[in-house]
């Protein structure tokens, strides 16, 4: 056995590597969660200081149904957020890539809006417009910019060669962009659609936060300021413990739309043997 | 009878630098020409000049038929394959056809004649990146024959490929000549490829590109393994030698 490794061990060797990416996380989890449960019972802290792990699972089962009307309300914010900036995203992108005049036009604009932070601009929407739609225009405003700047990365990245065989095959334009620049595109947008999502969480949060501030709103956000002024802390936690898994869960729903994506050809998806 | 003729052709980039200058050639359809030369001698210039994907600063380049017709009728092979990686084989080959909108079911005997002809008719829905180096050129080889061109550009399309693949290809690629019988110009930097493949080597100057000698190689078709080892070979290898290594001391010095 001192020679090559042969295929079942090096199977079984890849099928513990890929249990362990999965059980070292959640020990970690337990122990944790643990040690704050027995720090919070050894040291006597009150509930409104920090509630243990056990009190915010109960808050989360007794509050649930207004948690998750609140958890409803953020989450279809920040969905209707990431298509906006999604379609917004690709579509400008596209926009300044057939035409310079518009890039030089709009994109410093783009990259104004961007680096504003969304905290400063949050309470200017909300006095313009309705507070649902100042809410998703925070989201849609933080969330766009990576879609954007991924794209046009990505429509620029053509391989050289492929461009000019379309070209020596009379391709028209369209067909540059549709057959050609959006395929080549595709794996930089997925990625900007991953930071999207998560971005777009953000961004709904804190606009339901300067928004709650003016007395307005439902979301989880609202709950979290809600629950601090009411010194309700188990609460508090329990709509973070909300708001942490429903980032999670975007991320890894795009991830793995990302992977069924490009499985078939491109490099970052291929599972390389050894 | 020429099919495409550049007369006295010079081509200047931006940069400054003269690719081409009062470059000289014919070409007479059917016929396999090998552009031999250093690397930055202009053979690649001269091939897209002809592709028409750019224009000559002076001088003209002349196709029989004139205008934007010549799309189609050119098969172009680069160093690299080239392939769209979101694309199976089969679509890869079938580009040219149906950025033509050509009819799909018509178009579908033609890829896979295509690919038959280049060997890979058993992988019409694999991925580039499932491919080996050489696989993939045959792909892009069975692209460019696909529209049935008259003039077939390469431009060092076996460069990147280890000996044994090379010569396999080599062997393929005079196989196919023979069969088809188009007009081929064929970019290299090796002396043995150009001799074992061409009726006519065209040795250039570098910097900047010009025509340096023309030497006709009288070898019956098809070659073979035979052909790679007679004296014949080797005294024509030898005369290609001389001349590059003329060339290389008459220009501008690398």
């Amino acid at each position: 056995m001192n020679g090559e490794p042969t295929a079942v061990a090096i199977s079984a060797r890849n099928g513990i590597e890929a249990a362990m990416r999965f059980v070292l996380p959640v020990v970690v989890l337990a122990l944790g969660v643990l040690a704050w449960e027995l720090i919070v019972r050894l040291k006597e802290i009150p509930p409104y200081e920090l509630p243990g792990p056990v009190l915010v699972f109960q808050t989360l089962v007794e509050d649930w149904g207004l948690l998750s009307d609140s958890l409803l309300v953020t989450l279809w914010t920040t969905l209707q957020g990431f298509v906006l900036a999604a379609i917004g995203g690709v579509v400008l992108a596209v926009l300044f890539n057939q035409s310079r005049l518009i890039e030089y036009s709009f994109y410093p604009y783009a990259v104004i809006l961007q680096v504003t932070p969304v905290v400063a601009i949050a309470p200017l929407l909300l006095i313009w417009l309705p507070q649902p739609a100042a809410v998703l225009a925070c989201a849609w405003i933080v969330a766009f910019f990576p879609v954007l700047a991924n794209t046009t990365l990505g429509l620029n990245s053509v391989d050289h060669n492929l461009a000019d065989l379309f070209r020596l095959y009379g391709a028209s334009r369209l067909q540059v962009l549709t057959r050609l620049k959006l395929p080549a595109a595709l794996p930089y947008i997925l990625g900007g659609l991953k930071i999207a999502g998560g971005l777009s969480l953000i961004g709904a949060v804190v606009a339901e936060m300067a928004a709650s501030s003016a007395g307005a709103g439902s979301g989880l956000a609202y709950r979290i300021m809600e629950s601090g002024y009411r010194l309700n802390i188990p609460r508090m936690f329990a709509a973070l413990v909300l708001l942490s898994v429903a980032g999670i869960v975007i991320y890894f729903l795009l991830a793995w739309f990302s992977h069924l994506m490009l499985r078939r050809w491109h490099e970052s998806a291929v599972v390389r043997e050894g | 009878m020429i099919s495409v003729a550049l007369r006295d052709v010079s081509k200047s980039f931006p940069s400054g630098v003269t690719a081409l200058d009062h470059f000289d050639l014919e070409l007479h359809p059917g016929e396999f020409v090998s552009l031999l030369g250093p690397s930055g001698c202009g053979k690649s210039t001269a091939l897209r000049l002809i592709a028409g994907l750019m224009a000559p600063t002076r001088g003209t380049v002349t196709w029989p038929s004139r205008g934007a017709a010549h799309h189609g009728e050119i098969g172009f092979v680069f160093q690299e394959p080239t392939l769209m990686p979101w694309g199976t084989v089969a679509a890869n080959v079938q580009l040219p056809l149906s950025l033509r909108h050509a009819d799909a079911t018509d178009a579908g005997v033609r890829v896979a004649a295509a690919l038959k002809q280049v060997g890979l008719d058993g992988f019409p829905h694999a991925y580039p990146r499932e491919l080996s180096g050489g696989m993939k050129m045959r792909a892009s080889i069975a692209r460019a024959l696909v529209t049935e061109p008259a003039l077939l550009l390469m431009d060092e399309p076996f460069a990147a490929l280890d000996e044994i693949t090379r010569f396999k290809l080599n062997d393929d690629l005079i196989a196919l000549w023979c069969a088809v019988k188009r007009t081929v110009v064929f970019v290299t930097h090796s002396v043995f490829e150009s001799v074992y493949l061409s009726e006519r080597v065209v040795v250039m100057t570098p910097r900047p590109g010009r025509v340096f000698a023309e030497l006709r190689i009288d070898a019956p078709y098809p070659r073979d393994q035979q052909f790679r080892t007679s004296a014949e070979y080797a005294s024509l290898c030898r005369q290609v030698s001389e001349a590059l290594a003329d060339a290389s001391s008459r220009g501008g010095g690398a």
